[in-house]
């Protein structure tokens, strides 16, 4: 347990958390664990909090390895990560409004996810009565002479989720960008606890849906690792399958929108009606086009029909027939390269820092791939290159995911051509025991962090991280400078969940 | 780009052919539209759609609408960017506690006549995260509910069968009215 080894020599690891190791640490252990974010030596994977603990979980990416942190028997507070390493700021706000453990020396003391509309506080601690009346939301300030203030949203103009944008402006350049989110915030953990492994998979499978297998898939992988419990190898490859026909669907999807918002329709329209293939395909091999509650603690439930891989087999051939003639439109077109080269860049220090995953990540230099640097079956047997850029503006972003699509299509043939025979659900049974588990799974998105505890048959404790915890805040950064009619282009390209982020 | 459009022409196109309205969204929405039907739609319908808490899979259906295959366009059926210019609120997911006041706000923004289909199990009653601190319920308990579309998330077919039954339903209390 490298990862841990050096932060807490007085701590004591618990048994039974499984696969990675968790040790409860002393203030100072905390601290250290801190100190190694702060300077780079770790990175943060995810930071949350019980009625009376904290927990944090760390990777090494050096050594590949993960590991969790905790501190109990807290009396209200405990010393604050933000004040030292910035991208845990918005999750300990988070976590206050959850549990109401203080994070002693934040400097943000507003509210995250509570607006004052819930009729109690802290529902993952002690609860309390609401207040009776929320208190007015200050913005950070914007002073200078000529600047002005946009806000937009909860409701946006378009089909998208809901969420706050307060920019305040110089003419057309954006000066400063802030978000407010947490008005889809639906209390999931909250229900999760007591829940039994099949609703909480059913949860899991609707914290955001565009990620609805890879959630599905996390979820199960943390149930089957705190059970000890091995799956039919089938239900391995299934798994894997669904992921993919899950990343295709979502990177062809954004290719067209993105290109849409810089006034390209025609990239839309054809891309739209690829992702729509994606779907209907797997409507037809798994019986719901976006393969929800298709993944189950124990296996999968539903099979792949022999009939149906030449089905997959003839979309794959399908979209390398179309897809290099839309990547050569995209790469041709001047109006287009216009908008997207230079626009909204995201340096890789940044990305670096806040321990960005998915394409927001990797177009700015960070190379980390769940299926790679954290690898799960049957990943580790199959062949795929994790594409990485340094520029870190839209166009970047774009390529990732060109070359996602193109390593997705050769991980389905692969995993088509070696499909194993035999079941593909196990029964899962709880001990009794008190058990905790952990997984990290690479939606299409990013790495999806997810953490915890059963006590018998029932789900005590249950942790979702969302990538976009640790993207949400780069996009301010990277929208700084730009004009605010690049706004929808680059925020499309960084494409973050607001309901996998408000939970 | 020439090639692509080139193919265009000679290609079949990938619409697809109108799907049969839902009888069973017919039955509900008759009691609704009788009262409140006039000729002013004529035949299209401008939609708005507001999330109040899903966990956006109901959204990428309503994205597919709009692709080749659907091109839901050709019924006179679009997606606008303000209540203002609405006949119809879409509101998809159980409304959160944080959204309510937001979604109301949007109804009352919205002149009249004007429709809300609920879209998604969640959207009837909160579905799977009824109960919860954070959220409302279905959005009946916000807004009047007009119709809904069941799923989770429904299909771009089922939608399209509302939305169409939707339109028959205002066409024909427009004539009797």
């Amino acid at each position: 347990m490298p990862v841990l080894i050096d932060i807490a020599p007085e701590a004591h690891l618990i048994p039974h958390h499984r696969p990675w190791p968790r040790a409860v640490a002393g203030t100072t252990g905390w601290t250290a664990a801190t100190e190694s974010l702060a300077d780079g030596r770790r990175i943060l994977l995810g930071l949350w909090g019980e009625a009376s603990c904290v927990h944090m979980a760390l990777l090494d990416e050096i050594d590949g390895t993960a590991g969790v942190v905790s501190l109990e028997g807290l009396e209200g507070r405990y010393p604050s990560v933000a004040r030292h390493h910035l991208p845990a700021l918005r999750l300990e706000r988070a976590l206050r409004d959850l549990t109401g453990l203080e994070p002693q020396g934040l400097l943000d003391t507003r509210p995250w996810l509570d607006h004052g509309r819930w009729n109690l506080r802290f529902p993952l601690g002690e609860k309390a009565a609401a207040l009776p009346k929320a208190k007015t939301y200050e913005f950070l300030p914007a002073e200078g002479e000529s600047l002005h203030r946009i806000p937009v949203g909860p409701v946006h103009a378009g089909i998208i989720e809901p969420g706050h944008f307060r920019f305040t402006a110089n003419g057309e350049t954006i000066v400063r960008l802030e978000e407010r989110l947490g008005y889809v915030h639906k209390g999931i953990e909250g229900l999760m606890a007591g829940a039994d492994p099949v609703r909480a998979a059913e949860l899991a499978g609707r914290t955001s849906g565009d990620s609805t297998v890879a959630y599905a898939y996390a979820f199960a992988r943390a149930v089957e690792a705190a059970l000890g419990l091995d799956i039919p190898p089938r239900a391995v490859w299934l798994r894997a399958l669904m992921a993919e026909l899950e990343r295709l669907a979502n990177h062809l999807g954004d290719i067209g929108a993105i290109c849409n918002d810089a006034a390209f329709p025609l990239m839309l329209a054809h891309c739209g009606a690829l992702r729509e293939c994606v779907l209907r395909a797997a409507d037809v091999a798994f019986g719901h086009r976006l393969m929800r509650d298709r993944i189950v603690p124990g296996g999968v439930a539903a099979d792949l029909d022999e009939a149906r891989v030449a089905d997959l087999l003839t979309l794959l051939a399908e979209i390398r027939r179309k897809f290099p003639a839309l990547v050569d439109l995209y790469d041709n077109t001047a109006s287009l390269q216009d908008r997207m080269v230079d626009t909204g860049i995201l340096v890789p220090d940044l990305a670096r820092l806040y321990g960005a995953g998915g394409y927001v990540g990797r177009a700015s230099g960070r190379a980390f791939d769940a299926r790679r640097a954290l690898p799960y079956p049957p990943y580790d047997a199959l062949r795929f290159d994790v594409p990485v850029l340094n520029q870190g503006d839209v166009n970047a972003r774009v390529w990732i995911r060109i070359r996602e699509v193109e390593q997705s299509l050769s991980l389905i043939e692969q995993i088509l051509g070696q499909l194993p025979p035999g079941p593909i659900r196990h029964h899962v049974a709880g001990n009794g025991e008190v058990r905790e588990g952990m997984a990290v799974v690479e939606g299409f998105r990013g790495d999806i962090l997810i953490w915890l505890r059963l006590a018998g048959n029932r789900v005590e404790r249950c942790h979702l991280r969302d990538p976009s915890w640790f993207q949400w805040p780069l996009l301010e950064a990277a929208i700084e400078g730009n004009i605010v009619a690049d706004f929808p282009l680059c925020n499309k390209s960084f494409n973050c969940s607001y309901s996998g982020h408000d939970l | 780009m020439r090639r692509l459009l080139f193919e265009s022409l000679i290609r079949r196109p990938l619409t697809e052919a109108a799907p049969r309205r839902s009888d069973a969204a017919m039955q509900e929405l008759a009691a609704a539209i009788d009262r409140t039907a006039r000729r002013w739609l004529g035949r299209s319908l401008s939609i708005r759609a507001v999330d109040a808490g899903s966990c956006n899979g109901c959204e990428l259906e309503m994205h597919a609408l709009s692709n080749v295959f659907y091109d839901i366009e050709r019924f006179g059926i679009r997606f606008v960017a303000s209540p203002r210019h609405a006949d119809v609120l879409m509101v998809t997911g159980p409304v959160t506690r944080n959204m309510a006041e937001a979604l109301e706000r949007t109804y009352n923004a919205t002149p009249g006549p004007k429709w809300v289909v609920a879209l998604g199990s969640c959207a009837r009653d909160g579905g799977c995260f009824a109960g919860s601190y954070a959220v409302v319920g279905g959005v009946s308990r916000v807004v009047p509910v007009d119709l809904h579309i069941p799923g989770c998330p429904p299909p771009p077919a089922d939608i399209l069968k509302g939305l169409l039954a939707l339109l028959e339903q205002a066409d024909k209390g427009a004539r009797t009215s």
